[in-house]
């Protein structure tokens, strides 16, 4: 078993009567990617500010690379990196000086401070642009300054809360390859983020509901466990005309258009039934069975948890 | 496909700069009733800039733009109150609640109280627990889908969405997928540009726009049919160091990295035994082995490459 650097047991936090987190367990290697998925208001942000110190748990406990949240907050703030969507670089500073800006807020000087600078631009490829106003440069480019900023300190864990929002497919696929050379040389990574096709990057996968993790394990692990129904693509001339057929069928779970095809979700024990539905219409159809994505499976355990909750008599 | 008389906007050599600088570059798209278009394309590409012209923001330096098959050089009120239009920057009233907010954009439209219509949307996109709630108190999610009902209030025949899903947790997002739906059902028309080409998978067709210029406009369908590679999964112990070393093989024309696993993109003629063999060679012990279909990523990046690169 690898070295563990963010372990947590039974965290929890009540604001009040409302508890925000709910006996949360999880532990990360170092050198691993984890990816900690939920809507808005789930726990996500609550628990990320435990684990940085920054909050007291009210129950359990946590270790992060060693040092116990509860007694040693402060050692904590000093090893790990934080950077948000939001990230706060000073927009009318240049590269450099938002570099050299933040090493001291870390702490760094001097040589010390020099020679990370330059090692970092290089990691990131940043060389050539230390005099750019930051405020004038493209987000997948703030966004790869504002990682610089978080890992000058060399920070043990690392993390990151929705990193990505709103930058385009390549700025976003050069910043994942940042975070594996941030694996790469053994620094543990938490990532948060709503864009679920992201979460397939990471080695390890938490889905936090309520407060609660319902969910975890790798991208193909959480794809083969926590989804039981058939997804199946449908290809047919007129597919707006049936939508409305097929979602009066009761083993139909769900209908959504993709394009020109209709994604379809079967039960289980309802994939012979379904297609003999299909026949029946006498259309000219093509039907073949798709993996899940990770979205689905998450919408799928989130309406599983709303019924458990309707069921309990909670709204 | 759409007939002449379904278009609701027709687009053709539509060009404008900024100081020089060409931000669209003869652009031609089209957008029918029912149809739901994606525009992707990296930051920078002329996304944002093609819409702010389709709604009369900005003018067109060249080129021509036809609504609802009429076609003309400004935006008459006649079109543009046809015209729903939602911005990345898109500011509801934080101090008004859910339902005064849709109450106030339908005035501004000069449309009277119609508390059926509120109702409806209320109900469309699932907000009717949370009218009276104040806007400043929503999740990122939830401001977004009343932003999108305040674009519907007056009923609009063409929807255009501008990078709408930025910050909207996966929940959020499936309602605006059902909402954009339910619309296409109706007949609306909707362009909509993302930076997230998962999304482009639900679109009739998707525009890829580059360097201000129009790359592909095809179903997703199409699309993936004009990429010239096979895409392989491959599932291996240390997938990331695998990446690393397999990265630089000329056999390969692209790579993605996946947390538990790889995807290997090579030319068309070559055969899975061919890179079975090649990869047994190099010393991978292949668990699993498998021909995907490619995603819209495959192509996107496919046709940037072909098209010049990317600077």
């Amino acid at each position: 078993m690898s070295r563990l650097a963010v372990e947590a047991q039974g965290l929890s936090k009540k604001f009040g009567p409302f508890l925000a987190v709910d006996h949360v367990s999880l532990s990360i290697s170092y050198g691993s990617i984890f990816g900690f998925l939920g809507a808005n208001g789930a726990g996500k942000s609550t628990t990320i500010r435990m684990l940085c110190g920054l909050l007291r748990p009210s129950a359990g406990w946590a270790r992060v690379a060693d040092y116990d949240v509860l007694t040693e907050a402060d050692r904590i703030k000093k090893v790990i990196g934080y950077m948000s969507q939001r990230f706060s670089l000073y927009q009318d500073l240049t590269v450099q000086e938002n570099l050299e800006f933040f090493g001291r807020v870390y702490g760094l000087n001097g040589s010390k401070l020099k020679s990370r600078i330059t090692q970092v631009k290089e990691l990131v490829g940043l060389q050539g642009l230390e005099n750019k106003l930051t405020g004038k440069m493209p987000s997948g480019w703030k966004q790869k300054l504002a990682l610089s900023c978080a890992i000058l300190h060399e920070p043990e864990v690392i993390f990151l809360d929705e990193p990505t929002g709103g930058v385009d497919p390549i700025s976003r696929r050069n910043f994942w390859e940042l975070i594996y050379k941030m694996s790469e040389e053994g620094r543990a990574v938490l990532v948060t983020t709503h864009y679920l096709d992201e979460a397939e990057y990471c080695h390890e996968l938490s889905l936090i509901h309520a407060g609660r993790i319902i969910a975890s394990g790798g991208p193909r692990e959480m794809k083969k466990n926590y989804f039981p129904g058939n997804l199946l693509e449908l290809a047919c001339s007129k597919p707006l005309k049936i939508y409305e057929k097929l979602k009066t069928w009761p083993e139909v779970q769900g209908v959504s258009l993709f394009g020109t095809r209709l994604h379809v979700l079967v039960e289980k024990e309802g994939l012979q039934k379904f297609k003999q539905r299909l026949e029946s219409l006498g259309l000219e159809f093509s039907l073949r069975l798709i993996n899940p994505t990770l979205e689905d499976v998450f919408i799928h355990q989130l309406e599983k948890e709303a019924e458990k909750d309707k069921a309990n008599g909670h709204s | 496909m759409t007939s002449m008389s379904d278009l609701v906007l027709k687009i053709k050599g539509l060009g404008k700069s900024f100081a020089g600088v060409k931000a669209l570059d003869g652009v031609d798209l089209e957008v029918g009733r029912g149809e739901f278009v994606c525009l992707v394309g990296p930051d920078g590409a002329g996304k944002t800039t093609l819409i702010r012209l389709i709604c009369g923001l900005e003018q067109a330096d060249r080129g021509e733009i036809e609504y609802f098959g009429r076609q003309q050089k400004k935006l008459g009120s006649k079109e543009r109150v046809r015209l729903g239009y939602l911005s990345q920057y898109f500011s509801l009233y934080e101090d008004l609640t859910v339902e005064e907010n849709l109450d106030f954009f339908s005035r501004l439209y000069g449309q009277a109280r119609n508390q059926e219509l509120v109702e409806r949307l209320l109900e469309f996109t699932r907000m009717t627990p949370f009218r009276q709630r104040q806007a400043g108190k929503l999740s990122g999610g939830m401001k977004q889908k009343l932003a999108l009902a305040c674009t519907l209030v007056h009923q609009p025949d063409l929807l255009l969405l501008d990078e709408p899903t930025t910050g909207v947790d996966p929940v959020s997002r499936r309602d605006f997928w059902q909402i954009l739906f339910n619309l296409q059902l109706q007949g609306k028309a909707i362009l909509m540009s993302t930076p997230y080409l998962d999304e482009a998978e639900r679109a009739s067709r998707v525009a890829l726009i580059h360097q201000g210029r129009l790359l592909a406009f095809e179903t997703p369908d199409n699309l993936k049919k004009q990429f010239a590679g096979r895409v392989f999964e491959l599932i291996t112990s240390d997938p990331q160091s695998w990446y690393k070393r397999l990265k630089s093989q000329a056999v390969f024309l692209d790579l993605q990295l996946f947390g538990d696993r790889l995807h290997l993109v090579v030319r068309p003629e070559v055969q899975v035994s061919e890179i079975a063999e090649f990869l047994i060679n190099q010393g991978v012990k292949v668990e699993h082995l498998e021909e995907v279909p490619p995603g819209l990523e495959n192509v996107f990046i496919f046709l940037i490459n072909k098209s010049g690169g990317q600077n």
